[in-house]
């Protein structure tokens, strides 16, 4: 219902805002994850007129974007993705070059806006995400510390909170046994100094020093979380922090940003919401996090007309003038040009400025982000070594590598 | 009938089969024979706003050359079937000549994501079977022993369950279990045990959705046997009563025999659908604790990076361990149609 509220007041500020108006001749189709940046943008290329334009912007939109690119032609003429998801569309080869669109209808984008890939631009970028500390400040003045800077840190903090009996358990994470988890071990295990990947190859590097320490640091926050933490991803991580049971957590900044605007959230809580930067840890000087765009792409197996209709109305979303509305403007961090940081992006670009990784975009990532959903829970289940996990995951990856032609 | 006439007569039938039952079969099992062509990798230099980095990616044009040449892909034959992500025939023979006896044996073959599926899905559809079967037969001769005016209004509530979709049914009970959910409170009030919590321990989450499986397919079993009772004969009802039988003799020497091609009805059916257990593994988050087959094949294709293959691997394996489940059912029935002929 918020989703809906804020989609719509949104779509309201800009139709309000809309100085140039958006004409196309196609159809126009977006699918997309959902989160308040990404139902602005959908609304924003909804305000074109002259042709259908309809959007899927659903949770599970990696599930539905590649069938719905692939037949020809496409159902969707665009998907939202970000440097993860877009591997599995260039993969396929389901997404067209963008270098004449731009060219013709360009113009308001940013050079850093365009996402190149050999040469050639496949993406426009609209937002930079990235996974940073959100923490309540009422409770760390009442034990006392400063927002912790590393992992070592918030484990300190988290044990006297619960020492002193404030909060059972103040750590929050997004540790469903899927994509969350694994996302959570890329972040730590990147912290670790750890690469993925054995240089230029295929070859799985996970399980090492780095990812050993990585499960045992995730294991020792798990300590500190509601005991039920392997069914939570990030919307029941914040469903915990909005109803005051979580002190410290790991949160993506596109979520961060509107968390506790949210009906019936604890005043205490509105009040003691606070974000900082990303976390290193092990003495590391990488922070334990991923750098993250999110953008849109065009379908290739469509028409010109739809192409170039879905071009204008997707740029149309991305315009510098919706950043008028405050609303819209604290919702991400904005690629556009003219973006001025709020305080909701203090997190994200905190992340950008400590020299945080982005997210690797290899093509056999995804599969190696699978393995890791599916083999790490037995590990903090405390039914297996770290080793035997990381074991399990290099063999679930190497079989899959194997049958998708990489190894 | 003449043989023209059933031609003709189960056309549409033969077709609709052909359409929806052989043809998704022939498509998985060729599927499960070919897996996607080597990928041709270049390293080329990637710009974005983070900067330019050189990154590895598939040559599009040398794959689409590739596919045009082998529209199937490789030909794999058996070898996605053997891998670890399915029958895992190499690290299976591995553990058995490794483990200290059965028991490290078994704790190494469970830690193969087939096998763990396997032995859920296997321990779900047998315990749920039995027990829904049961179930459904309390409720129904309960409910036909009721007074006509109330049966109406119970039937709909003993259907209820089965009238709820899987899935929003699985997510009511999992919202119910949560540790700050009214059942996982209570529990936790009953033990004296702040931390408990059923989501987090596996036998717990097990349990759960053993109890899911019986309370929504009861009342399949308790329609089915329902129907059957209004057909039990009134004259040996009323001939075993004048004879001095009590009511569980009753049921138990004339209403169970009466109904016993009902309860293998039921049971093969049940069998078919419990065996293909899926909804409240996803409804209730449970795949760190349980996963069954469907779960498998829905999460090869769930993935960032599509495993079309394996899926179909799954489903070849999921469609011969119904029919092995099926078959003493199945070899039964062509006796006794052996035996009519």
């Amino acid at each position: 219902m918020f989703m809906k509220k804020l989609a719509l007041a949104g779509g309201l500020s800009l139709m309000a805002s809309t100085a140039m108006a958006c004409e196309i001749s196609a159809r126009v189709n977006i699918v997309g994850n959902e989160f308040p940046a990404i139902q602005t943008v959908g609304a924003g290329a909804q305000e074109c007129s002259g042709a259908e334009v309809s959007t899927n912007l659903t949770a599970d939109h990696q599930k539905i974007n590649l069938p719905g690119m692939q037949g020809d032609p496409a159902e969707y003429t665009s998907a939202i993705i970000a440097n993860s998801s877009i591997v599995a569309l260039m993969n396929e080869d389901v997404i067209r070059p963008l270098d004449d669109l731009v060219a013709k209808h360009g113009q308001g984008l940013k050079k850093n806006q365009l996402i190149t890939i050999n040469g050639k631009v496949m993406a426009v970028a609209f937002m930079a995400n990235a996974q940073h500390l959100v923490y309540r400040k009422d409770i760390l003045d009442q034990i006392g510390v400063e927002p912790p800077k590393t992992y070592e840190d918030m484990l300190a903090a988290a044990k006297m909170i619960r020492d002193q009996g404030i909060l059972p358990n103040p750590v929050g994470g997004a540790y469903a046994a899927n994509w969350n988890i694994a996302q959570e071990f890329n972040n730590m295990f990147i912290g670790y100094g750890g690469e993925h990947f054995k240089a230029g190859t295929a070859q799985p590097n996970v399980n090492s020093e780095a990812g050993v320490k990585a499960l045992e640091m995730m294991k020792a926050l798990s300590e500190y979380m509601n005991p039920d933490y392997l069914t939570h991803d990030s919307n029941a991580t914040n469903a915990e922090f909005r109803a005051g049971n979580v002190a410290l957590m790991n949160m993506w900044g596109s979520r961060a940003a509107t968390l506790v605007t949210v009906d019936g959230v604890p005043q205490e809580v509105v009040d003691g919401f606070a974000i900082a930067g990303p976390m290193t840890v092990g003495g590391g000087s990488v922070p334990a996090t991923t750098l993250w765009w999110d953008g849109w792409t065009v379908a290739k197996n469509i028409s010109d007309e739809e192409a170039e209709a879905t071009f204008v109305a997707m740029t149309h979303a991305i315009r510098p003038a919706i950043l008028e509305s405050d609303e819209i403007a604290t919702q991400a961090v904005w690629l556009i040009d003219g973006y001025e940081p709020t305080p909701a992006a203090e997190g994200v670009f905190a992340a950008a400025q400590a020299g945080s990784v982005p997210y690797p975009m290899l093509p056999y990532m995804g599969l190696m982000h699978t393995a890791l959903s599916n083999e790490l829970a037995d590990f903090m289940q405390g039914k297996e070594s770290a080793e035997q996990a990381l074991k399990d995951v290099e063999a679930a990856y190497t079989a899959a590598a194997k049958e998708k032609g990489f190894l | 009938m003449k043989h023209r006439t059933f031609f003709w007569f189960f056309l549409p039938t033969g077709l609709a089969m052909l359409v929806f039952i052989a043809a998704p079969l022939v498509s998985i099992v060729t599927q499960s024979f070919f897996a996607p062509h080597e990928a041709v990798l270049i390293e080329v230099e990637n710009c974005g706003p983070f900067g330019c980095k050189k990154e590895t990616t598939i040559d599009q044009e040398a794959t689409a050359a590739l596919r045009e040449a082998e529209p199937m892909g490789r030909f794999v034959g058996f070898d996605v079937y053997l891998d670890r992500g399915h029958l895992a025939v190499t690290e299976v023979g591995e553990a058995w000549r490794n483990a200290d006896g059965l028991g490290e044996f078994f704790g190494t073959l469970f830690n193969l994501p087939f096998y763990r599926a396997l032995s859920f899905t296997l321990t779900y559809t047998f315990v749920c079977t039995p027990l829904l079967i049961a179930l459904g037969f309390a409720i129904a001769i309960s409910v036909n022993a009721l007074h006509r005016k109330l049966k109406g209004v119970v039937i709909f509530f003993s259907l209820l369950p089965m009238i709820v979709t899987p899935l929003v049914g699985s997510l009511i009970l999992f919202w119910m279990i949560d540790s700050r959910g009214v059942i996982g409170n209570f529990l936790q009030y009953l033990t004296n045990d702040p931390d408990l919590s059923l989501k987090a321990s596996s036998p717990l989450m097990w349990t759960s959705l053993i109890v899911y499986g019986i309370w929504s397919s009861a009342p399949f079993a308790f329609v089915v046997f329902y129907a059957g009772l209004q057909t039990v004969p009134k004259d040996t009802l009323e001939a075993a009563q004048i004879d001095g039988a009590t009511r569980w003799q009753q049921i138990r020497y004339v209403t169970i025999p009466h109904l016993m091609p009902l309860v293998t009805f039921v049971a093969l059916i049940q069998l078919m659908d419990n065996f293909r257990v899926f909804e409240p593994i996803v409804g209730f988050s449970a795949s760190a604790h349980a996963t069954s087959l469907s779960w498998i094949i829905f999460n090869d294709l769930g993935g960032e990076t599509q495993q079309l293959s394996a899926a179909a691997t799954t489903s070849v394996l999921t469609v011969v361990g119904v029919a092995i489940l099926l078959s003493p059912v199945l070899v039964r029935t062509w006796r006794e149609f052996k035996g009519r002929t």
